[in-house]
């Protein structure tokens, strides 16, 4: 697992890292009366594939239309900056002839303050400077600002990632087990006493059915003998009414 | 019983301080001069001046860094439940919580160590006077008296 050597990235007093956000240089002009440009420090590419250089501005006019924005190359080793961008008058003009033909992208745009390009199919005569400069009539005194291109095999994750990732896998699993297991304890315990409480209500259930049959008996042998004296007696009433005078106006029959 | 308990706990703590010490010193290569470790590499120069630059970034090294933390955040956890435990646990039960715990914290520097000696030439070239530093003793020393202390805390009953 060989790495390739990497430059050892500029240390920024205002804390400039390697993303691809943008980040203010230090400039000596005036905040105020000045347009500044911003870009990344560093940008790191892997072979083969696309970056993007972002390129974000400030200005203290409103954005007119001779708004101009340039992209210069200075490749690694090499003295000459040429240039590989230019919009101007509203109209986008990407290198055609040079060595980014056909793999220039622009997708800034000057109304959002972005003047950023996208370079594909990144190769190793990429490494070098790529300076972004931008001006905006009547404010045309600024510095422009520069990113270093580094295109590697393999682009390194950044420091902490394996760490943490370890660290915050490891304690989630150990937490989801605990919990886990304290829920199906709890489950288990809850049905158990939802079973034992069954179990003793049937037992009552029982002793009280018992009871019950034993009163029922108790209680109906009274209710026979009360419904056999009642027979009797009506038997009777009905044998003296026959016998007695058929006139009699039949009153309230039991 | 006290006894017992004032045993154990002692025996945890040391474990505790074994894996604290081992993560954070700078000993764990020892080449003449210079100490390299976990988190820095320093060298001595001429009398008491010492030179520290940050280790590499090397994934490696990272997860050992990650394994001896995780052992740490264990057997802290391990302390903290073992006297939680021991107030609110019926009688006759069991410290499992406690010594699974502690069973993990020594998993895990196990693991870091292992991983340590089989991969430490991938971010630090290894000459012939380099040799193991007390730390990485230690991570060593800690691994096997983690084990024993929760595996004590596994077997053992509580009692009034």
């Amino acid at each position: 697992m060989a790495l390739m050597a990497l430059p050892v990235p500029r240390w920024c007093p205002h804390g400039a890292d390697s993303s691809s956000s943008p980040h203010p240089t230090p400039s000596g002009l005036s905040p105020t009366l000045a347009i500044h440009v911003y870009t990344p420090r560093e940008v790191y590419g892997t072979v083969g594939s696309h970056v993007t250089l972002s390129c974000s501005f400030w200005s203290s006019e409103w954005i007119s239309e001779d708004i101009s924005i340039t992209w210069h190359f200075q490749a690694e080793g090499s003295r000459d900056s040429i240039s590989i961008f230019h919009y101007a008058k509203g109209q986008p003009y990407i290198d055609d002839v040079g060595s980014f033909k056909e793999r220039m992208e622009w997708v800034g745009n000057p109304r959002r303050k972005d003047g950023s390009i996208v370079i594909h199919n990144l190769d190793y005569t990429d490494n070098g400077t790529f300076t972004c400069d931008v001006k905006n009539p009547p404010d045309i005194v600024g510095k422009s600002s520069q990113v270093t291109l580094y295109v590697l095999e393999k682009v390194p994750t950044r420091y902490g990632i394996v760490l943490g990732s370890i660290i915050g896998v490891a304690l989630l699993l150990v937490a989801l087990l605990v919990a886990l297991v304290y829920l199906v304890r709890f489950c288990w315990l809850r049905r158990q006493a939802v079973l034992q409480r069954r179990l003793s209500a049937m037992e009552k259930g029982k002793l009280q059915r018992s009871a019950k049959d034993a009163s029922k008996r108790s209680r109906q042998a009274p209710v026979l003998y009360a419904m056999l004296d009642h027979s009797r007696s009506t038997k009777a009433t009905a044998e003296k009414k026959t016998k007695g005078a058929p006139g009699e106006p039949r009153k309230d029959k039991k | 019983m006290l006894l017992l308990l004032l045993g154990i706990i002692v025996l945890h703590v040391t474990v505790l301080v074994l894996l604290f010490v081992s993560t954070v010193v700078s000993q764990w290569l020892v080449n003449g001069g210079q100490t390299a470790d976990l988190w820095q590499n320093c060298t001595s120069g001429t009398g008491a001046i010492f030179q520290c630059l940050t280790s590499s970034t090397n994934e490696w090294l990272q997860s050992v860094q990650a394994m001896m933390i995780l052992s740490v955040i264990f057997s802290v956890l391990s302390l903290f439940l073992f006297f939680c435990q021991l107030f609110t646990l019926t009688k006759g039960g069991r410290f499992y919580l406690t010594g699974i715990f502690q069973i993990l914290a020594g998993l895990c520097v196990m693991s870091g160590a292992a991983i340590f000696t089989v991969r430490h030439t991938d971010w630090h070239e290894a000459s012939e006077n380099t040799s193991y530093g007390f730390a990485y003793i230690l991570a060593w020393l800690a691994f096997p008296l983690a084990l024993a202390s929760g595996i004590i805390y596994v077997i053992l009953r509580k009692r009034e």
